[in-house]
């Protein structure tokens, strides 16, 4: 169990900075998630609380305690890496008791801890296997089985589920979320650029955005209350709509947002009023994309499949509860 | 058949007929184009050797090439029954010399690439590690792989000269020997110094070889290691080594055939000194110098044989956990 404190971390390389202040409190036994697009220093600065990478300036604090200077085997943690990081020569069992052995339990302990680990992540037939002969998705539970082995005050995840297809990152999301459960002692630090990942997961999330924190708050207050452009685009699928120019204008603001899930279609009493440019059809869900004038479609979620012509004419009503007002820097109006 | 699919239909087994025929097409295109290469490996390898071999069954002198006899197996050994009794066995395998020369092949053959191994290795490692003007580092580090052997050995002889040879001078000033020591002619450091030369020679390409294994692990185990708190001693042994071990293989097997056909080095660096005498050089001696040319013949062969095994036997060894793999 580790509260985590970081106090304007900077980080630079040469004359780049990366990691441009981050002030963040991850509290203990928490699932945090950092996410934000590629290049925003997100495992940057999962590297920078692991120890793997040095800190330029700023204090890392685990418990009150400043880590800084310390090795990351001195920090408690363990990490899961997008790449799995096994040691290919070694069977899954050696790969899991490797880095125990150090720690002088006994024989029969680790063995114990290991199948305890394996047991968790229904791995114990694979235990003689070695990496090459896993599957993508049985290698990345070896991973997260050997940092559970450590039974870390803090687990560290990197983009864990960005090499594996699409059924299985969300078959292994379950189990990450479970795990979670189960080591409620341990704090989790999780890093993706997916924000179905972030929401499905995360007891809180942290946005990144050029190496700053853009916005930190559960999965809720991050829907409900962007408070920024970048964030009300980024959480939330499909996007939300940010509109500007005239429709804009009429609300008294320079970026409109509504999302799709939040405009009704109507006949009457119509705000704006357009033309079907493009449908997706989901099966659960349609998304219509239509044209209301501004500079892109506006795109509208309508349960079931029904089917819709292009060209057809609607009439759209955004809940007005649901709308956002941002100024002309990407920051909301109330 | 009438309807407009038939053409389809039929065409289709036609194009499968015509499979084979662009496989053997394919094949004997390969095969002229390999046709100059192994015409070319013929002359100068197979044709050569053939005619080693031959030579070494027969009594053939250095000056009539084509008036050898054929004696099978006398040069390798025969056995005599002398009038007084007493038996006498004679060829090349009952030759002291040459299993003099035998020994100090083997003995500078495994020395050496003992050495060129792990100094490569560790050479390796530095270079893998990032640093400032590593790409120059690298390349210099080259330079004695690519000073041609009889330079650097007519370098390093001066270099060892017992009279003017810097290295007395300086280990003189440094009082680790009390007096000039000629090093080259000396029968007990004469090895010692062709091995000095020949380590100082091939470090460099053997660093190159493991340094391109090293660069085939994947940096990441690093990190899990070193989160895990895994000694980098216990790291290297246990991870680096077991996954460099297919590149350091082929990096020794490559240096164990050079090593024992050793010629140049000792040619010019230690003539004459049967202390460091080789097989290739005692076949060459036979060969051209003594006028034995069918003795040295079978000197050369038995070099040839011993090189083919010894790499046979290594590559079959390799071969059984190359990857690492487990017996199942
Ligand atoms: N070792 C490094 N040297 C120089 N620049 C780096 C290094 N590691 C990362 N960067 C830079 O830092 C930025 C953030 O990288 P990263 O944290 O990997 O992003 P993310 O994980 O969010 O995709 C990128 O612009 C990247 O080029
Ligand atoms: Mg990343």
């Amino acid at each position: 169990m580790a509260h985590i404190q970081l106090n304007d971390i900077r980080k630079s390389y040469g004359a780049a900075e990366v990691i441009k202040g981050v002030d963040l409190e991850i509290r203990a036994g928490e699932f945090m998630v950092f996410v934000g697009p590629s290049g925003c220093g997100k495992s940057t600065l999962l590297r920078l609380i692991s120890g793997l990478t040095s800190i330029s300036s700023g204090d890392l604090m685990f418990d009150g305690a400043r880590m800084n200077s310390k090795v990351p085997s001195d920090r408690g943690i363990a990490m899961v890496f997008q790449s799995y990081a096994l040691y290919p020569h070694m069977t899954v069992y050696e790969n899991m008791a490797f880095g125990m052995k150090l720690a002088k339990s006994g024989k029969a302990a680790i063995r114990a801890r290991v199948e305890k680990a394996a047991e968790m992540l229904q791995i114990g037939h694979l235990l003689d296997r070695l990496p090459r002969q896993l599957s993508g998705g049985q290698r990345q539970r070896v991973a997260i089985g050997r940092a559970i082995c450590r039974d870390p005050r803090v687990f560290l995840f990197d983009e864990p589920l960005s090499n594996l297809d699409a059924a299985l990152r969300v078959a292994t999301r379950l189990e990450i979320a479970k795990l979670h459960h189960e080591m409620e002692q341990t704090t989790m630090v999780y890093v993706t650029h997916d924000q179905v990942e972030a929401m499905t997961l995360a007891d809180r999330i942290c946005v990144l955005r050029d190496g700053k924190v853009e916005q930190v708050g559960t999965p809720a207050e991050l829907y409900e209350k962007p408070n920024s452009t970048f964030v009300a685009g980024f959480i939330g699928s499909p996007k939300m709509n940010l509109l500007t120019g005239e429709v804009a204008g009429d609300f008294g603001c320079r970026t409109l947002g509504i999302r799709p899930e939040h405009v009704d279609i109507t006949a009457e009493g119509a705000l704006w009023t357009g033309t079907v440019v493009h449908a997706e059809d989901l099966g659960s869900d349609t998304y219509l994309y239509v044209d209301v004038g501004a500079e892109e479609p506006v795109v509208v979620r309508r349960e079931g499949r029904r089917a819709v012509a292009l060209g057809e004419t609607l009439g759209l009503r955004p809940r007005p509860e649901h709308l956002h007002r941002f100024d002309g820097g990407g920051l909301p109006l109330h | 058949m009438t309807d407009m699919t038939a053409p389809l239909t039929q065409a289709r087994p036609r194009a499968l007929r015509q499979e084979p025929d662009l496989e053997a097409r394919r094949r004997r295109a390969a095969f002229w184009f390999l046709a100059p290469m192994l015409a070319m490996l013929v002359c100068v390898a197979a044709w050569p050797l053939a005619r080693s071999i031959y030579f070494s069954f027969t009594d053939t002198t250095l000056t009539s090439l084509y008036d050898g006899r054929w004696v099978g197996f006398d040069n390798y050994l025969s056995y005599r029954q002398l009038s007084s009794g007493r038996a006498v066995w004679r060829g090349t395998l009952a030759d002291p010399a040459w299993w003099n020369a035998v020994w100090n092949t083997v003995r500078f053959a495994a020395i050496s690439v003992s050495l060129e191994t792990v100094l490569g290795l560790m050479v390796a490692l530095v270079l893998n590690v990032r640093f400032p003007m590593r790409g120059l580092v690298r390349a210099a580090i080259l330079i004695p792989w690519a000073i041609p052997t009889i330079v650097s050995a007519k370098m390093w002889g001066w270099m060892l000269n017992d009279q003017f040879g810097i290295l007395n001078d300086m280990m003189l000033r440094a009082g680790l020997i009390s007096e000039k020591i000629a090093w080259t002619a000396n029968a007990e450091t004469a090895m010692a110094a062709v091995i000095l030369v020949d380590v100082w020679k091939t470090t460099p390409f053997m660093a190159l070889l493991c340094l391109a294994g090293l660069q085939m692990v994947p940096r990441d185990i690093y990190e899990a290691a070193k989160v895990d708190g895994v000694h980098p001693v216990k790291v290297f042994f246990r991870v680096t080594l077991p996954l460099v071990r297919p590149a350091l293989m082929v990096a020794v097997i490559f240096r164990m055939l050079d090593a024992l056909r050793m010629f140049d080095l000792v040619y010019v660096l230690t003539p004459n000194s049967s202390a460091t005498k080789t097989m290739s050089i005692l076949s060459r001696e036979n060969l051209i110098e003594f006028d034995k040319f069918a003795y040295g013949s079978a000197q050369s062969t038995l070099l040839f044989a011993l090189i083919a095994v010894f790499v046979s036997l290594y590559i079959w060894l390799g071969k059984v956990d190359l990857g690492g793999r487990k017996p199942a």
